[in-house]
C-alpha cells in the first residue's frame, strides 16, 4: 500500500541571531493509510517543528515531504492553504474554536474554505453527520462556553473531520483535559482509526501514547526510536475500570 | 459599543455632507424661484454711469433712460413682447386716519405679465387710462393690511402724495424678494401718471422688457444694447449710459453665495470623513490584533490569505456602510430640524445620498485595506501560538 506520508531526510533551521537552531535533523519516516502514530519527545526535541511540518504549517529547510503521492515541500502559502485544507485535520491542545458561533457553524467553518463549494444545506448536513461521528450531534446549536473540556475538544475534532481529511493531526489533544475525559476523547480516537482514518498525535504522556499502535520518540530532532505498542490500552476497558473502581469508593 | 464609537466618525462626516448639502441645496432652490419669481424672460434696462465733469456718478445716477426709449424698444424690437417704462419714488399714503410710507411704482399695464404677478380682487388699469394718466392705482398686500385694516379696499380712494387715486386692484401676495425686500410693500399706478402727476420727473428708473422667449434672451439684450447705442449717439466701442441685465445675470449672483458655503461645508465634511476612515483602520487593526489565534485557526484549517483579506474588508467595508447609513438618515434629521426650527427649507438631492452610500464603501475599503493585508500575511504557526 502506498504510505499517506513518506519523509526523506526532512531538515529544519531556524537562523536566530547568529546561531542557527537545527530542530529536526534528518527525519526519513514512513505512514500507512490506517495507521495511529503516537510523536513523543521532551520539550526542545523537536516534535513541534516537525508536526508543524507535517501538518503543512511550514516548510522544511531540506528533504522532501510527500503527503498522499504529492511533494508539499515545494509549494507555495496558497498552495498549503489548499492541501491543508482538504487533506488535514487538525486537532490542538488548546480546542481553538471560534467563541462566537456555535459547535455547528464552528465544524462548518473548514467548508468555507473549500474549493467546489456546497451549498449552505449540504454544509449543515455533512456538519451534523460529522457531531455525530463524535458523538455531539444533541449539542450542535451550543457556543464553545456553554460545553465541557471534552465536549469542546470533540467538536474541534468533528471540525477537523469534516472535510474528510486523509490524515488527523492531534498536537496533544487531552494537554488541557482530566484523565477521565483523556480517556474519552481517545476512545474517539481508536473508534475513528478502526473506521480507516489515520491518526498522528503529539504528546508527552506515555500513558496516552499506549492507546495508539505505534510510537516514535524524537529527540534533538532524530528518531531514536520507532516501534510498535506491544502493550496497547483500549479506552472502553479502561473507561469501564475507571468506573467500577469509582464506585467501589462510593460504596465505601 | 466599541463598533458604535468606530462608527461615529463616519456617521458625522456623512452626516455632515448631507446636511450641509441639503441645506444649502434648499437656500439655492429658494433663491431661484424668487429670481425665477421676478418675472418671466425678463431683461432689465437700468440707466448708466456717467461722468459730469470728472466726477463719476454711480449706475443708476444719471438720467438717461427717457420714456421714448421705452417706446422705442417696444415698438422696434421684434423679440420683445411687453415693456413697462418703471420710475418710482417713495411718499405718504393716507386713507381715512391711516397712513403709511410707501413705494410708488409707474408702470404700464403689461407689468403684471412681466413680472408673473396676479391680481386678487379687481383688475388692472388699461392702456386707455395709461393714455389720460388716470387716477387709479393697484396696491400690494402690506399696503392694503396698513391702510384698510379689515376693509375691503376695492374702490376706495387714497391719496398718494396729493394725488387721490382710486384702488381698482388688489395683488396677490408674492413675498420677499431674494434681497429681502417686502414685494407686497408698493402702490401700482399707470406710469403717465407716476411721471407727471406725482413725481414730475421725465426720466425712468429701470425698464422692464420681457423677450419672447427664454433662448430670445440673448438677442433681445444684444437688440436693446445697439438700439440705445444709436439713440444716444453712443460710440459702439465706448462707454454706454446704460445696463441690460437678465434675470439669470441676478440669479448668478444671488446663488454664488450659496455654492461658495456649500463648498465649504462640503470641505468640513470631507475632513470629517477622512477622520472617520482613520477611526475605522484603527479599530480594524485593534481587531487584527485581537483576532490574530482566530486567523491562525482559519488558516490552519486551510483558509489563504486572499480569504482572511476579504473577510475583514468586507467587516471594514459593512462598518464604514452602516455608519454611512446612520450618517444619512442622521443628516436628513438635521436638515429637518434646521427646516423646521429656522424656516429654511431644506431639500437632499438623491444623487448626494448615492454619493454618499458609495463614498463611505470607499473609505471602508480604503481604510480596511491595510489591517485586512496584515492579517492576511499572519503566519500560521506565529499566530496560532498567539495568546
Amino acid at each position: 500500500m502506498k504510505p499517506v506520508i513518506q519523509l526523506e531526510a526532512i531538515r529544519k533551521v531556524y537562523q536566530s541571531g547568529e546561531v542557527d537552531v537545527h530542530a529536526v535533523q534528518g527525519v526519513t519516516l514512513d505512514i500507512q493509510p490506517g495507521e495511529f502514530v503516537a510523536i513523543m519527545g521532551s520539550s526542545g526535541s523537536g516534535k513541534s517543528t516537525l508536526m508543524n511540518m507535517i501538518g503543512c504549517l511550514d516548510r522544511p529547510t531540506s528533504g522532501h515531504y510527500r503527503l498522499d503521492g504529492i511533494d508539499v515541500s515545494t509549494l507555495d502559502r496558497d498552495a498549503l492553504a489548499d492541501i491543508r485544507n482538504e487533506k488535514i485535520g487538525f486537532v490542538f491542545q488548546g480546542f481553538n474554536l471560534l467563541s462566537r458561533t456555535t459547535a455547528l457553524e464552528n465544524v462548518e467553518m473548514p467548508m468555507l474554505y473549500h474549493h467546489g463549494r456546497l451549498s449552505a444545506r449540504e454544509h449543515q448536513e455533512r456538519a451534523t453527520r460529522s457531531l455525530e461521528l463524535v458523538g455531539l450531534a444533541a449539542r450542535a446549536d451550543h457556543h464553545p462556553n456553554q460545553l465541557s473540556g471534552g465536549q469542546q475538544q470533540r467538536v474541534a475534532i468533528a471540525r477537523a473531520l469534516v472535510n474528510q481529511p486523509s490524515l488527523l493531526l492531534a498536537d496533544e489533544p487531552t494537554g488541557n483535559l482530566d484523565s477521565q475525559t483523556s480517556i474519552e476523547i481517545m476512545g474517539v480516537f481508536q473508534k475513528l482509526n478502526d473506521q480507516g482514518i489515520t491518526i498522528i498525535m503529539v504528546t508527552h504522556e506515555l500513558d496516552i501514547a499506549r492507546y495508539t499502535k505505534r510510537m516514535v520518540i524524537l529527540r534533538d530532532g532524530k528518531v531514536i526510536t520507532d516501534q510498535p505498542v506491544l502493550d496497547r490500552l483500549y479506552a472502553d476497558d479502561e473507561l469501564l475500570e475507571l468506573r467500577q473502581a469509582q464506585q467501589a469508593v462510593k460504596l465505601a | 459599543m466599541r463598533t458604535l464609537l468606530t462608527m461615529l466618525g463616519m456617521i458625522i462626516g456623512v452626516g455632515a455632507v448631507i446636511a450641509s448639502v441639503s441645506i444649502t441645496n434648499g437656500a439655492k432652490s429658494q433663491v431661484e424661484a424668487q429670481i425665477a419669481a421676478l418675472g418671466e424672460n425678463m431683461l432689465l434696462v437700468f440707466p448708466g454711469s456717467f461722468s459730469s465733469s470728472g466726477a463719476r456718478l454711480g449706475w443708476g445716477n444719471w438720467h438717461s433712460l427717457q420714456l421714448d426709449d421705452a417706446l422705442a424698444i417696444q415698438d422696434e424690437l421684434p423679440g420683445v413682447v411687453a415693456v413697462s417704462p418703471e420710475n418710482s419714488t417713495r411718499v405718504q399714503v393716507i386713507a381715512g386716519n391711516q397712513n403709511w410710507n410707501t413705494h410708488i411704482q409707474g408702470e404700464s399695464p403689461e407689468y403684471l405679465q412681466i413680472r408673473q404677478w396676479s391680481l386678487a380682487e379687481g383688475e388692472m388699469f388699461d392702456n386707455t387710462q395709461v393714455r389720460t394718466a388716470a387716477k387709479v392705482c393697484v396696491i400690494g398686500k402690506t399696503v392694503a393690511d396698513q391702510l384698510f385694516l379689515d376693509q375691503d379696499p376695492l374702490g376706495q380712494m387714497i391719496r398718494v402724495g396729493d394725488v387721490p387715486c382710486q384702488i381698482i386692484g388688489l395683488l396677490t401676495s408674492k413675498g420677499l424678494s431674494p434681497l429681502g425686500q417686502d414685494q407686497d410693500d408698493v402702490v401700482i399706478v399707470p406710469f403717465t401718471t407716476e411721471l407727471k402727476r406725482i413725481d414730475r420727473e421725465d426720466w425712468l428708473d429701470v425698464i422692464l422688457v420681457q423677450a419672447v422667449s427664454q433662448a430670445a434672451m440673448p438677442i433681445v439684450q444684444q437688440e436693446i444694447t445697439s438700439l440705445l447705442i444709436q439713440r444716444h449717439n453712443l460710440k459702439a466701442d465706448g462707454s454706454r449710459d446704460f445696463v441690460v441685465r437678465s434675470q439669470q445675470d441676478i440669479a448668478q449672483a444671488a446663488t454664488t453665495t450659496a455654492s461658495v458655503m456649500g463648498v465649504l461645508l462640503a470641505g468640513v465634511a470631507a475632513v470629517s470623513l477622512v477622520v472617520g476612515g482613520i477611526g475605522i483602520m484603527n479599530i480594524m487593526l485593534v481587531s487584527v490584533t485581537e483576532r490574530t489565534r482566530e486567523i491562525g485557526i482559519r488558516m490552519a484549517v486551510g483558509a489563504r490569505g486572499g480569504d482572511i483579506l476579504i473577510q475583514f474588508l468586507i467587516e471594514a467595508v459593512t462598518l464604514s456602510l452602516i455608519g454611512g447609513a446612520i450618517g444619512i438618515v442622521g443628516g436628513i434629521g438635521v436638515s429637518k430640524l434646521v427646516a423646521s426650527l429656522t424656516h429654511w427649507p431644506t431639500l437632499t438631492p438623491v444623487v448626494w445620498i448615492v454619493i454618499a452610500s458609495l463614498s463611505s464603501g470607499l473609505i471602508g475599503i480604503i481604510s480596511g485595506f491595510y489591517p485586512a493585508w496584515k492579517a492576511s500575511k499572519l503566519d500560521p504557526i506565529e499566530a496560532l501560538r498567539y495568546e
